[in-house]
Parts: structure tokens; sequence; C-alpha cells
């Protein structure tokens, strides 16, 4: 789960790391509120959305008097702002963090997380801070030092001054950025994070060590014992269909094709992707209806993927496990009938109590395609696509 | 036997008398697994399904000899109850149980690389759909009928895409040594590559399938250890072709996050590996017969 650069800095200044004087503001009014508030002749108004490169995207404005503040909240309270990351849609303004401007003297990079290959955290420094690690990784490898952390015994104050000192500080500011580290170590592992980033950790003109953004990312899977953590969830910033789906207990993807999918099995769900993609289509949707696929789940998932205005053919493939296709068979049914379906539908069915689920579908007198095979899933739900946009063309 | 697992292994269930541990239970002694008895703190003394209930795994270590145990516990005890089989001396633990907390399994495995390598106890999981020998033993949540006695070895993240992998080699009349779900998360107990070495030590198994999937590196660290180590020929599908970078396609395992973890670079550097491809999701089992008649 991803959360606010400002209720990141909130959370971080809790474990020492300094910020910079800022206020949360849902209105212009309240911005330029906020911007009397902070001291000073410089303030940044910073657009909240979940992705990075918001400056380039024009969501973070330097402002020097407060009728720029008004300017500036006003060209981005309530509007879609689109960076690399958010994909074409963008993402929605709603919220705007205003800042006191700081006079940097040096920008660094500081992350932490969970690492895959050494199932440890991996603490991330560069004394080249302010732009993507990703490409300074490749073009100069050598900029980067990581510090990998024992779990048991946590991140020790020699790690923490080998980073301070790799990030180039000066000794003056070593206890401040031994605690800043270790602080931001803390967060990661007290409330589940698994990503934490500081991009730039800055070197202030008054030789102060400050965080100047913050993204911090969560496993949902740990948010059960993070309540505080739960209630930072802003599902403006997620895909309506997401949300909608998170509810029904569904895993949901929106993506840009036009044939919308239900699968069982995440795995199984990609691969029916892939063989979409090989037979000429492009699916709409990644969905894994999950074990345990009752009458109504499947509705519910029907529903979801149909909202969706760019489909054009749905294809349903189950391998049934723990499902029976029996089940999955008289939820198709059931949700046909009860949904006014428009696109051609293909079903293919497997696994368990297979024959039953396909004497379902073959008495129910509904116009479903049927398939045995996973290759003759995709060539028939692609055909059927191309059938429709055939006939509106 | 087989790898990991055969009839004579004697099992437990940790989560026994929940509704899902006595669902998947039962199956497991109607395909023929050896279950002897389960574990459900608070419940020791009781007889379930016909079996006994203990207190806590190492009573049914001491008391029938339990040497595998497959873990049905909720997603927030998961993680202890993995710790506490592998401090009773269970050998080989399957954790089911999906939505286990990230640095919970950092630390269960921690706890686990504790023991002197020979006393460690192997974990696969969690979420996966478990390990089954086809006609010797289940521990997992599989259809067992869909699998056929034979000599492919299986290794995969996803449950129902190893089902469809099962489903097509048997359709050709090839059948499995042993099948192992690693799941899906991204600190698995044990990877691709542990798994690999197993079956290349298996006298049963002549060929090993890679059922592999989009996000982290252990697909191509699996193909450089075939690369060195392995004389079997190894036969790899990498699903998540169409998936976009920075998204979770529903395994909290399966997210294009850096270099070299999408699908395409998958494939590319295991083809450089000398491994084989499975050129789509419904060629798998083709491509494991055009290999084993290669043999």
């Amino acid at each position: 789960m991803n959360i606010h650069e400002y209720q990141a800095k909130e959370i971080l200044a809790g474990y020492g790391v300094k910020i910079a004087e800022g206020g949360l503001a849902y209105t212009v009014d309240e911005a330029v509120q906020r911007a009397r508030e902070i001291e000073g002749d410089v303030w940044v108004v910073k657009a909240q959305i979940h992705s990075g490169a918001r400056g380039k995207a024009g969501g973070i404005k330097v402002c020097r008097t407060h009728t720029e503040v008004e300017q500036a909240a006003e060209a981005l309270i309530g509007k879609k702002l689109v960076t690399h990351q958010t994909g074409p849609a963008g993402k929605i303004c709603t919220r705007l963090y205003i800042e006191a401007g700081t006079n940097i003297a040096k920008e660094m990079y500081l992350s932490f997380m969970i690492d895959r290959s050494s199932e440890r955290v991996i603490m991330i420094g560069s004394a080249e801070g302010g732009m993507e690690i990703e490409k300074l990784a490749v073009t100069r490898p050598e900029a980067i030092i990581k510090i990998y952390i024992e779990p048991a015994v946590g991140l020790q104050d020699f790690q923490a001054r080998k980073m301070a000192f790799g990030l180039g500080i000066d000794p003056a500011q070593l206890n401040h950025a031994v605690k800043t580290i270790k602080g931001c170590y803390r967060a990661l592992r007290d409330l589940d994070a698994n990503i934490l980033e500081i991009n730039p950790l800055v070197i202030t003109a008054n030789h102060e060590l400050m965080a100047l953004d913050a993204k911090m990312v969560f496993d949902e899977n740990a948010l059960f014992r993070r309540q505080k953590i739960a209630e930072l969830r802003d599902n403006t910033q997620v895909d309506n269909r997401e949300v909608a789906a998170a509810e029904a207990g569904l895993s949901y993807v929106g993506l840009d094709g036009d044939i919308g999918c239900m699968i069982n099995g995440a795995g199984l769900a990609m691969a029916t992707m892939d063989m979409i993609k090989l037979a000429g289509g492009e699916p709409a949707n990644f969905l894994d209806v999950g074990g345990g696929a009752s009458a109504e789940r499947t509705e519910k998932a029907f529903r979801l993927v149909l909202a969706d205005s760019n489909v054009k053919a749905m294809l349903v493939n189950i391998f049934a496990g723990i499902n029976r296709c029996d089940w999955i068979a008289e939820g198709v049914v059931q949700a046909v009938r009860n949904i006014d379906m428009k696109v051609p539908l293909v079903v293919r069915l497997s696994g368990t109590n297979v024959e039953e689920g396909r004497r379902i579908i073959a008495d129910s007198g509904l116009p479903i395609i049927t398939a045995d095979t996973l290759a003759e899933a995709a060539e028939k739900v692609v055909r059927a696509r191309n059938e429709v946009v055939a006939q509106n063309a | 036997m087989a790898i990991l697992i055969d009839e004579k292994t004697r099992i437990i269930v940790q989560g026994f008398t929940g509704r899902i541990g006595t669902f998947h239970a039962q199956e497991m002694i109607d395909y023929g697994s050896n279950v002897v008895g389960g574990v459900t703190p608070g419940k020791g003394g009781q007889t379930h399904l016909g079996l006994p209930v203990f207190n806590t795994v190492k009573e049914a270590v001491d008391q029938v000899g339990a040497e595998a145990s497959i873990v049905f516990v909720p997603p927030a005890f998961a993680a202890d109850s993995i710790m506490e089989a592998a401090d009773a001396g269970i050998k080989y633990c399957v954790s089911i149980t999906d939505g286990i907390p990230t640095q919970d399994m950092m630390t269960v495995k921690n706890f686990l690389r504790r023991f002197p390598q020979m006393e460690r106890m192997l974990l696969t999981g969690p979420n996966c759909a478990g390990t089954i020998s086809p006609g010797r033993a289940m521990l997992g949540i599989m259809p067992g009928h869909i699998y056929m006695r034979g000599n492919i070895g299986v290794v995969g993240r996803s449950g129902t895409l190893g089902y469809e992998a099962a489903d097509q080699m048997r359709s050709l009349g090839i059948g499995i040594s042993t099948s192992v779900g690693i799941g899906g998360d991204p600190i698995p107990g044990s990877s691709h590559r542990d798994i690999l070495e197993r079956l290349e030590e298996d006298p049963e198994t002549k060929v090993a399938l890679m059922i592999g999937e989009i996000g982290g590196p252990q697909e191509v660290e699996a193909g450089r250890f075939a690369k060195e180590h392995m004389s079997k020929p190894l036969v790899a599908y990498i699903a998540g072709l169409t998936a976009p970078e920075g998204r979770r396609m529903g395994h909290a395992g399966a997210i294009i996050s850096s270099a070299g973890e999408s699908a395409a670079e998958k494939v590319a550097m295991l083809k450089d590996l000398g491994v084989t491809i499975c050129p789509t999701p419904s060629l798998m089992g083709q491509t494991v017969a055009e290999v084993l008649a290669k043999l």
C-alpha cells in the first residue's frame, strides 16, 4: 500500500528524521493559510499523489509570494497529473502539501527495502541524490553504496556510519546522520514497510540534514496489525475498479486491452493473458477469482470485468482444484442471466467435476462459447472479439 | 522414494481442526497420504477424523513420529507455526497459508538458517498448493486425480498453472515424479533452485519443468544452477508477458520492480543459459514431450 509524501514525512519525523515545516491543504484557501503560517519567503506547493517524478509533471511549484501559492494551488487541486509512473490515466490531486522552501547545499539518496535475493533489508545510498537511482545504478554503479542488515540484530551504528561517510556527510553532522539512518530502519521494521525512500536527503545551507521527499510502501499482508497505517489508505489514488474488487475479495488489475478475463489463480491468470496476447488479442484486465468461487462471487467478478466499457469479449478460464467446475458453471449461468451481457463469452473449464460443469453450460441454452483447452479458449475469444469489432466497423 | 514425500511419510496437519484444515486433511487421507494426526493448541487429547490432536508439534513428533507437516494456520499466526515445526524436528513443512507478512517470512528464514544444514527443516510455500508425488502421497490442496505418476519433476510458483501443466502432460501420457509448489510470495521457504537440486539427485526424475513468473531473481538463479550443476534437461515457462511494470499481479511476488524481472527478460536470460523455453503456456506438455523424446 502506498501513502502520500506528507504522511511518510509525519511518520519519519516521529523517528527522529528532520523535515521542513509544512502543512496540508485540501483547498486553495487552505493552501494560502498554510503558507501564512509558515515563516520565510519561499514556499513549495507539492501535489500529493501516489507517484514519483511529480516535479517533471509540474506537480511541485516553488512560490515566492502568497499570490503565487494561490495560483499554484489553483493549478493543482482537483487536477489529474500524469507522470511516467502513473500511466496515461494519471492520478487526481486532492491534497496539497505546503512546505517551507529549503536552501539546499547538497543532495543525496537514501533508501531501505526488503531484498528478495538476500531475504534481508538492504540499505542503499548515494552521494549523488535527486536523480533516478535506477539510472545511476546503470551508468555509475560504483556511486551506489549497498549495506545488508542482519535481521536478528538489526542495523548497527558502524553500518549507519559507513553509510553516512559514504554519502559524504560532514563529521559535524555525523551523529544526526546516524540517528536519521537508524530512525528510517526502525520505521521500516516497526511498521511493516517494504520500501522507504528519501530522495533527496539534503544538507541545507544551515548544515542541517533533512528529508526533502519521502516515500513509503507498506506490506498489504501486514495491515491487519498496523491499524494506523491502514487508515492512511487513499482510494482516490487507486483505480475505482480495483477498490471495488478489493471489497469483493477479488484481485483485479485494469489494463488497456479489450478482452475481459476471469481466471482462478494468479499464475494461470497471467498465463491465460499471455495466450490471449499470443493469439493476437489484448487483455482488458487481470482478475484472479481465487479458490472457493461461489455463484455470488462469480457474478461480482463478471460485473467488475464488464464495468470496463472497453471490453468487447470475455474469457472465463477455470482450472478447478478446490473449486468445482459445476459450482463455477452455475455461477457463470447465473451471472449471464442476471447481467444483460452484450459481449460474447468464452468459457473453458477443467479439473474437478468438469463433465458436470460442461453439462450445466450446455443445458443453459445461453449463447456461451465453450473451449476444452487453454489454446482453444484464447483463439476463440480473440476471434469473437474480432467479429464484434468487424460488426461495429 | 520420490523426493520430499512418499506413502510412508508420517504427516501432521497444523491447524487440523479448522474448516480448511479438516477438509484438506480428509482429501489427503483419501489420496493415500499417511496422515498421523494434527496440532491445534488447546485441543490436545481430542480425536479428529479418527486421528489424535496434539497441543504442540513436539508432542506429535514424540508420540506419533511426525516427519512432515502442512500448515493451514491463519496468516497472523502461520510464521509462528512454521518455526514451531522446525524447532520440534519436523523434516519437511508445506505452508499453504496465503497472506503471511513479508517481514514474518524474513524472520522464519533467519530462524531456519540457525539450524545446522543437516538438521534444518525444508520449507515450501507459503501461498502454494503443496507437494504431490503422484500415486504415493499428497501434501497439499491440489486435485490429486489430474496427476499421473511418471518421471517429470515439476517446480512452480502457481497452483492452478501447475494443474494446467500436469493436465497437459497427462493428456500426452506423460507423468510426474514429484510436483512442488513453492508459492507466489516475495520470500519463499524454498526457491526454484532449491527444488531443482533435489530433482537433479532424484533417480526417478528425467526432466525438470520450472513454471515461473515475473518478479524477483529466482528463475534466473535456477537457470544458472541448471547450467552449472544439472545433468538433466530443464524446461521452463515464465508467465506474465502482458504484465505492466510496477503492478502487482495477484501474487505478492509477481511485480516487476527492477531490470531483469519481466517475462521477456527472464526468457532471454534463461535461453542464454541453455534452458528450453515453452513458447506458450498451452505448450508446456508438448515442450516436455519433445525434450523427453530426445533423451
